[in-house]
């Protein structure tokens, strides 16, 4: 598995190939079809993301030191950004998570291109794939 | 209705340089109208000249500029005051704009209020018409009562008459809905509120862009307005109120001119409307409302009602093209130039994005307005709300983005 940086850099390739946001936009609908889809006893307001206008769901679990990230969303090009995000931080360690920087989302000018109501929830997610790379941080014996 | 020959919507266009302008490299198209209209040259025009020549506080400068401040801003008023036939000018406070009027209000109506008394609200409100209302409930112990909303978007008016009675102190609805466009019977609600003695306030800011609203007509207690609805600015509007009413409330904000004497022991207060009106007001803005309304009415009121409901019929007739598309909402005879819509098995924001990417500019999301969202168990609509400087034409351009976003997203 490449690390965050390296997944990053491919996603502002693949964003940069695109001549205007209509095709970004296709591009994200296709990424939102193959998001990998939260088990349906999670879609519930205890895993919530709260300051998206659509509902976002997102759950985690550990594998091999790592964390799976799994969600969903009723709007499809809120699917497409969580799938970006998940193709960056899921199945990478917490530590890595927490520490990685997310410069490459100004990069592709994604922010620019959502409503400001869709970027606090972008902000919001990000925030909370975070937060749950942190608990898993935290739960984590101490050598 | 039938659109009057002199009623030539190209030079209307012309009117308003921000139609010119483009969004993501594609000519604008301005379906956005119930949250804020556009502003004609007029009134820029009007703002502009304020600002260049005559800006200075009112009301007590004895200086040139101060007196030419205040004549304008009072014969706004005045324009005010006409176009919605109050009584007298002092009936007419401005505000903030609706939020502010309601408030003003219902800050002032707990002086009349007491545990066990209720009042009803509408359940197609705006947030606006409602939060002040439960606020004022909580801290007097009325009862605030629902007044439900039938399956097409019109009220319950059966369940309307169940629900008045001797303790309903206040019932508050909005003139026309901002997320159905319904126009509701205020007329009705107004007489049969006043049988047993309750008050009415109706929120007019959807209604004050289409319907030219008589105040002493409706026998209305209260009425309110946004200008930036009706080609104004924004952070300005107004509150009617009878004369008698007003006096009874209770001032609403304390500070320079809504006072008569002041002393250390004891404030009286000025007389209407200065007494609603704390601190340097909007001066700009009062006037340009004033310019606003003068616009609107030089175009007329007849001819902008008949060719917005000519759009509301064709956007309706071509939105039924899609094969799954939900409208909802009443019929176009019973509304205002507003379409509220979704795709089935479409998200709102989605096709909102899109379409906001070819240039359309429509609302979607609940539209300050959850409980009629909940109603239909949906998490919002898109709304596209027309205004009489729009044309088939950009109803066409938003019909082939829309069906750009349903291939796109399908």
């Amino acid at each position: 598995m490449s690390d965050i940086k390296q997944i990053q850099e491919e996603i502002v390739d693949e964003f940069a190939l695109f001549d205007d946001w209509m095709q970004r936009y296709e591009y994200m609908i296709e990424l939102g079809k193959s998001l990998p889809l939260i088990d349906d006893q999670y879609k519930t307001d205890d895993y919530i993301i709260k300051g998206c206008q659509s509902k976002v769901w997102v759950h985690a679990d550990m594998k091999d030191n790592k964390v799976v990230f799994t969600a969903d969303s009723d709007a499809i090009i809120t699917k497409g950004i969580i799938a970006i995000l998940i193709r960056v931080f899921s199945n990478q360690k917490p530590k890595n998570i927490i520490e990685a920087n997310t410069n490459f989302i100004d990069e592709i000018g994604l922010k620019e291109h959502l409503s400001p109501t869709r970027a606090n929830g972008l902000v919001s997610m990000i925030k909370q794939l975070k937060m749950y790379a942190l608990a898993y941080e935290n739960k984590q014996p101490q050598n | 209705m039938k659109v009057a020959e002199r009623f030539d919507v190209e030079k209307i266009r012309q009117d308003f340089p921000i139609l010119n302008r483009k969004v993501n490299g594609k000519p604008l198209v301005y379906f956005d109208n119930a949250a804020t209209s556009q502003t004609p040259q007029q009134v820029i025009d009007c703002i502009v000249d304020y600002y260049q020549n005559y800006n200075a506080n009112i009301h007590r400068g004895v200086h040139a500029l101060s007196q030419e401040a205040t004549e304008a801003y009072e014969n706004a008023r005045i324009k005010i005051q006409k176009h919605f036939n109050a009584k007298e000018s002092k009936e007419i406070i401005l505000t903030a704009g609706t939020t502010h009027s309601i408030n003003l209000v219902a800050n002032g109506f707990e002086k009349f209020l007491k545990a066990g008394d209720e009042i009803l609200v509408s359940g197609l409100e705006h947030h606006s018409n409602i939060v002040p209302w439960q606020m004022l409930c909580e801290k007097t112990g009325a009862q605030l009562k629902v007044l439900p909303m039938t399956e097409n978007g019109n009220l319950n008016m059966s369940q309307f008459d169940v629900m008045l009675n001797s303790k309903t102190k206040l019932v508050t609805v909005n003139h026309v809905s901002n997320a159905l466009g319904t126009i509701n019977p205020i007329q009705e609600i107004i007489e049969k509120a006043h049988e047993v003695g309750a008050k009415v306030l109706v929120d007019g800011a959807q209604a004050t862009p289409h319907i030219k609203a008589d105040v002493q007509a409706l026998d209305v207690d209260f009425y309110t307005c946004s200008a930036h609805k009706i080609c104004g600015p924004t952070g300005i509007g107004m509150l009617y109120g009878k004369r008698e009413l007003l006096e009874a409330l209770p001032p609403y904000q304390g500070g320079g001119e809504m006072i008569d004497q002041v002393s250390f022991e004891k404030t009286t207060y000025a007389g209407l409307p200065n007494k609603f009106e704390a601190g340097t007001p909007n001066i700009c803005g009062g006037i340009a409302f004033g310019r606003a309304i003068d616009y609107m009415n030089e175009i007329g009121f007849e001819n902008i009602q008949a060719y917005e409901h000519e759009l509301l019929l064709y956007a309706t007739k071509r939105l039924e093209e899609f094969d799954n598309i939900i409208i909802y909402g009443t019929s176009p005879e019973h509304k205002t130039a507003v379409v509220s819509f979704n795709f089935e098995g479409l998200h709102p924001y989605d096709v909102g994005t899109l379409v906001d990417k070819m240039g359309i500019a429509v609302r979607t999301g609940h539209h300050c307005a959850q409980p009629i969202m909940d109603f239909f168990k949906i998490p919002g609509t898109i709304r596209a709300s027309f205004s009489f400087y729009n044309t088939k034409a950009e109803i066409d351009l938003m019909i082939e983005a829309l069906q750009k976003a349903n291939s796109m997203l399908l």
